[in-house]
């Protein structure tokens, strides 16, 4: 079955992050590198999503499209990225998000089948 | 009221639908079909059966029913059929597909109410009006629940196994909560007029008996197995003729059942060989402590406070620092039990125990104003009738 991982970052994430020297920030994205190096045989593909700030949003549907800066969910957690990845059940996705060492918080989604 | 054959009948089905629900899983991989040819026959069986008797082997009928109902219904889907056609009812039971069962219909991605429904009706084979009359919400609530349980486990591909050990553990606590709140749900319901139900307290027993059978050498398992079968062994003591409440103190000992609580003091005693505490053991210690003492003044005490005192290091929550306070009162006095709740303020301000138990120590030294401030505080955030009924009780005498 194929899942999505959807990585959400949280404030104390992004500030834990912003507190740390140089040297530690190296080691986190190390330890990110390193797993998707550990679970490449799973992941079919995944990408990084700049920070939200950058995100521009179109809401339609209501009379003439409204183009607004900014993320469509205001809120303390953002997706920051996504993996895709190919396991056998659900267990084995959350096996797989239970060893993930980046952001506090990650959603897991079957894809549906098409 | 329950007559014996239904007694008889709720057993002879919690017995053999989760076996059978096991092996059709098993069978089929698919969940939702099994579920629903079990559901099939243990209707079948309700209707049947108080009719006809209970027959001799009630497996086998069940069995039979759900077999035959499988064929009527997947005649298109051929190769199911055929497995279907060729399948025999095990001679021998297959422990493992029924600890899978439990397993799945526990697993943490499924919500809560929705294991517990699960729970109830694919391994204790209840009926969605069964479950829905145990819990005092609508039928329609309770098949809500299991249509969302059961198309979550098929869409987001929950499987049907035992976890990994990795996983076993965090995993096994999902299963015992769900057990344990099956419990306390029948214990002292919170919901409704009845204050006592006991075919879930039975149900949530007949659960933690099934799982220790599975796993017979986890120390929680066996723990929490005690707890209930303590508990339960002091069931017909805890109300009067008109449904209230007899606090411990009050109790009739000669009504408890001495022997099941040597049973579970003797299965305390093997958990605890392990040397793998956790809070099921340590609550039926507690609870063990109390039902061995012959009379209330013979209460061990200092036992119990330590006992608690180790259950916070375990698991720190207000509530049990409350359970502690009481034991502290016993074995120090009111006035260290009294400066305990005192920091408890906080976390336990919307708790009706925690203003019945401050009006309880302020009576004992002697301040009964503000006790009777803390009553009438515990009666207002009361839900359960018989609880409401001693509190209003104790308002009326001091």
């Amino acid at each position: 079955m194929k899942y999505v991982l959807m990585f959400a970052e949280t404030e104390q994430f992004a500030a834990d992050l912003a507190a740390m020297d140089d040297a530690e920030r190296e080691r986190a994205y190390a330890r990110v590198g390193q797993w998707f190096a550990d679970n490449r045989e799973q992941i079919t593909r995944h990408v990084h999503l700049m920070p939200p700030e950058t995100a521009t949003t179109m809401r339609l549907g209501g009379g003439e499209p409204v183009v607004t800066d900014g993320p469509f969910v205001e809120g303390k957690e953002v997706v920051s990225g996504i993996a895709e990845v190919d396991v056998d059940d659900l267990d084995a996705a959350l096996r797989l998000a239970r060893s993930w060492p980046g952001c506090p918080l990650v959603e897991i989604r079957p894809i549906a089948s098409t | 009221m329950t007559t014996a054959t239904e007694v008889e009948l709720a057993r002879a089905v919690r017995d053999h639908a989760g076996r059978l629900a096991a092996a059709l899983v098993g069978l089929t991989g698919d969940f939702a079909t099994a579920e629903d040819l079990v559901q099939d026959a243990v209707e079948a069986a309700l209707t049947h059966w108080p009719v006809e008797g209970i027959p001799e082997r009630p497996d086998a009928w069940l069995f039979t029913v759900a077999r035959r109902r499988g064929l009527d219904l997947l005649k298109r889907r051929a190769r199911y059929r055929t497995k279907l056609a060729l399948l025999h009812w095990p001679a021998q039971p297959e422990p493992d597909d029924r600890l899978r069962l439990l397993f799945t219909c526990c697993h943490p991605a499924l919500p809560r109410t929705g294991q517990i429904a699960l729970t109830l009706r694919a391994v204790c084979g209840l009926t969605t009006a069964q479950v829905a009359r145990a819990f005092l919400v609508t039928e329609a609530t309770v098949g809500q629940r299991i249509t969302r349980a059961k198309r979550k486990i098929s869409e987001a591909g929950i499987p049907y196994r035992i976890p990994d050990p990795d996983e076993l553990a965090g995993r096994l606590s999902e299963v015992l909560a769900v057990i344990y709140l099956l419990f306390n749900e029948g214990y002292l319901t919170t919901a409704g007029t009845a204050s006592h139900d006991r075919d879930l307290a039975d149900d949530a027993e007949f659960l933690a008996d099934l799982l220790h059978r599975l796993m017979p050498t986890e120390p929680e398992v066996m723990g929490l197995l005690a707890l209930i079968r303590l508990h339960q062994a002091r069931a017909a003591a805890r109300f009067d003729a008109e449904g209230r409440i007899i606090p411990l103190p009050a109790q009739d000992r000669g009504r408890w059942d001495r022997d099941a609580i040597e049973e579970a003091g003797a299965l305390i005693a093997r958990a605890a060989a392990h040397r793998r505490p956790g809070p099921y053991q340590l609550q039926a210690a507690i609870v063990a402590c109390h039902a061995e003492a012959a009379r209330w003044e013979d209460t061990d005490w200092p036992q119990i406070l330590v006992l608690y005192t180790i259950l916070l290091c375990v698991q720190p929550s207000p509530v049990t620092r409350l359970h502690r306070a009481v034991a502290l009162r016993y074995a120090d006095g009111p006035a260290a039990a009294l400066a305990e709740l005192d920091q408890l303020e906080d976390a336990l301000d919307g708790y009706h125990l925690y203003h019945a138990t401050r009006g309880e120590l302020l009576r004992a030294t002697g301040d009964p104003d503000a006790a009777r401030a803390a009553d009438e505080r515990a009666l207002a955030l009361a839900a359960n009738p018989a609880e409401i009924d001693l509190l209003r009780e104790r308002l009326r005498w001091r």
